[in-house]
């Protein structure tokens, strides 16, 4: 073990990272394509419905229990899916822009695959007892690196729009960059007074998320043990709304729209093209899940009040980074999964807003509220900071 | 007459929307652990209800004889035209029936024509046609989907009988239709 860790620091660090990178993205990638399932399954059941429980390679249903277990929770339909997504036919239509029309779904990927360098999804206790981050790129700028990259995505849906050189890919287009812009405002006012409470002054400015996870593990009955959730919950409201807005998800589901605008953006699009725009929505939706249970959830600690290193000592653990890491991620990851949860719960039960009603909602009530919820937090904060 | 409905303001609730979405949630969330109400199909059937008009089909009476004697009015009053009878003799070998006109030499049920509309069950004056639990027919050639007189007594089967009609005409004949 210990060999294979010093054969792994001798490596250069370019590689390192490039193997890190890659391993993140070998697990965001097939997770992103599972969610569509997960998707699948827990629409089905809200309605009363099985969902996708029939494929099986024959070899697993020899097992006795297990093999139709797994086939009855339709786990071999994503491998399905994805086969069918690299291997099916990929039509380009002829009057599309072809450049542009090829250049979108890579487009959508980037971002979302991009942001992941700067979430933090675990953290482990070193032999010095400092709490070190699992992150590929532990930047000051955090959070705003998340914002600017993944706004980026929007991108992708106006490219995708404007080339498919038809009428509703065209108004999905136009819809989701306007409705970008709208939530963008709010969300980022939404999340200042948070970093107006970790960035106390005299302490060097951060914006990184693990700097904000720390600002939420403190001990029994401090400030610090609270999540943010508790202490700052209109911010987390409002957050969490413009979230759904962000990430295109019901019930924002301007930029797709079956009901008025056939498929949106993607509707000229087809096979693994159409693939990487599903899965970069899917990727959106789990950074944007891990930026809310980082900023408002604790992020890997388990419970208000009980940080990980506090946890990870009842269970015995302190001497083992390896395990403690494990811990971390799985706790942030069940939290996040939560939310991908939540995410779908709620599309299956709140219809789709008109448009003028998401634009009214963005501009006209998310944004005084986030504006109000700035000053009453930046007056507050100021005077606990005036008065300790 | 014409009214006016009366549009209560929204109270503050109902303006926040947010309880309203989560009353939405906990239904769903409800749905979530209902049982399911969808069919396995291949594997689960569902249950035919009495009085069902599945296929049409042929039967026999509880002897195990043939019911219809060819009188074509399922043919005549079949709206898509989908029944073609030729008429015969009865066969020789079914000798308590030779006192019967006639006995369908061939009779074919096109069910690409069908519309399972039950009106030749209606018609039968002799209870020998039935729309049965049948419901599932498919086949590779618009040939095979002819049913013909094996088929339709195959798909048909035995039903019960009340009125042994052609016995007791027999039996009447025999006496001297005196009644």
């Amino acid at each position: 073990m210990s060999a294979l860790y010093q054969c792994w620091l001798n490596l250069p660090l370019v590689l390192q990272m490039v193997i890190k990178g890659l391993a993140v993205i070998g697990f965001m990638f097939p997770f992103g394509g599972a969610c569509s399932l997960i998707e699948r399954k827990v629409s089905a059941w809200m309605q009363g419905r099985h969902g996708p429980n029939r494929a099986i390679p024959f070899w697993i249903a020899w097992v006795p229990i297990f093999g139709p277990l797994l086939q009855r929770l339709g786990v071999f339909h994503l491998m399905a899916d994805g086969g069918k997504m690299f291997f099916k036919e990929d039509p380009i239509p002829g009057h599309v822009n072809k450049f542009y029309f090829i250049l979108a779904p890579i487009v959508a990927m980037i971002p979302a695959l991009t942001t992941v360098s700067v979430v933090p999804f675990g953290a482990y206790v070193d032999a010095a007892g400092q709490l070190v981050p699992l992150i590929l790129a532990d930047v000051d700028v955090g959070l705003l690196a998340v914002f600017a990259v993944s706004s980026l995505g929007v991108y992708a849906l106006i490219l995708a729009g404007w080339a498919s050189n038809s009428k509703y890919p065209f108004l999905g287009g136009v819809r989701a960059s306007a409705q970008l812009i709208s939530y963008e405002l709010s969300m980022t006012l939404s999340i200042l007074p948070v970093f107006l409470w970790v960035n106390a002054p005299g302490g060097s400015g951060t914006l990184s998320l693990f700097a904000v996870v720390q600002a939420q593990s403190g001990p029994w009955h401090g400030w610090s043990g609270l999540w943010f959730i508790f202490t700052m919950p209109v911010a987390a409201l409002i957050f969490l709304v413009s979230l759904f807005a962000e990430t295109n998800r019901l019930p924002f589901d301007m930029a797709e729209g079956e009901a008025d605008l056939v498929g949106g953006f993607h509707t000229e699009y087809g096979s693994l093209k159409w693939g990487l725009f599903f899965v970069a929505e899917y990727s959106h939706m789990l950074i944007g899940s891990g930026v809310f249970v980082l900023l408002f959830l604790g992020g890997w600690n388990p419970l208000p009040w009980l940080p990980l290193a506090t946890f990870a000592g009842w269970l015995g653990l302190a001497g083992n980074p390896l395990v403690v890491g494990a811990l971390s991620i799985v706790i942030f990851l069940s939290k996040v999964l939560f939310f991908v949860f939540l995410f779908m719960w709620v599309r299956w039960t709140v219809p789709r807003f008109r448009y003028d009603q998401v634009m009214k909602l963005g501009w006209q009530k998310l944004l005084p509220l986030a504006i109000g919820n700035l000053i009453v937090y930046a007056l507050v904060i100021a005077w606990v900071q005036v008065k300790n | 007459m014409a009214y006016v409905v009366e549009r209560k303001p929204l109270t503050l609730a109902e303006r926040l929307y947010l309880p309203q979405i989560f009353a939405g949630l906990r239904i769903t969330l409800k749905h979530l652990f209902a049982p399911n109400v969808t069919l396995q199909y291949p594997e689960e059937r569902p249950v035919i209800p009495p009085g069902y008009r599945g296929v049409p089909t042929l039967v026999r009476d509880p002897q195990g004889r043939e019911k219809c004697v060819s009188c074509q009015l399922c043919e005549f009053v079949c709206p898509p035209k989908a029944i073609r009878i030729t008429p015969g003799a009865v066969p020789a070998d079914q000798p308590d029936r030779l006192h019967i006109e006639k006995a369908p030499q061939a009779f074919e049920i096109d069910m690409l024509r069908c519309i399972y509309c039950g009106l030749c069950q209606e018609v039968c004056p002799e209870e020998a046609i039935f729309l049965q639990n049948q419901y599932s027919l498919s086949g590779y050639t618009r040939a095979e989907m002819v049913n013909d007189k094996a088929r339709l007594y195959e798909l048909g089967g035995t039903l019960p009988d009340q009125h042994y009609k052609w016995d007791k005409k027999k039996i009447a004949a025999e006496h001297g239709n005196t009644h």
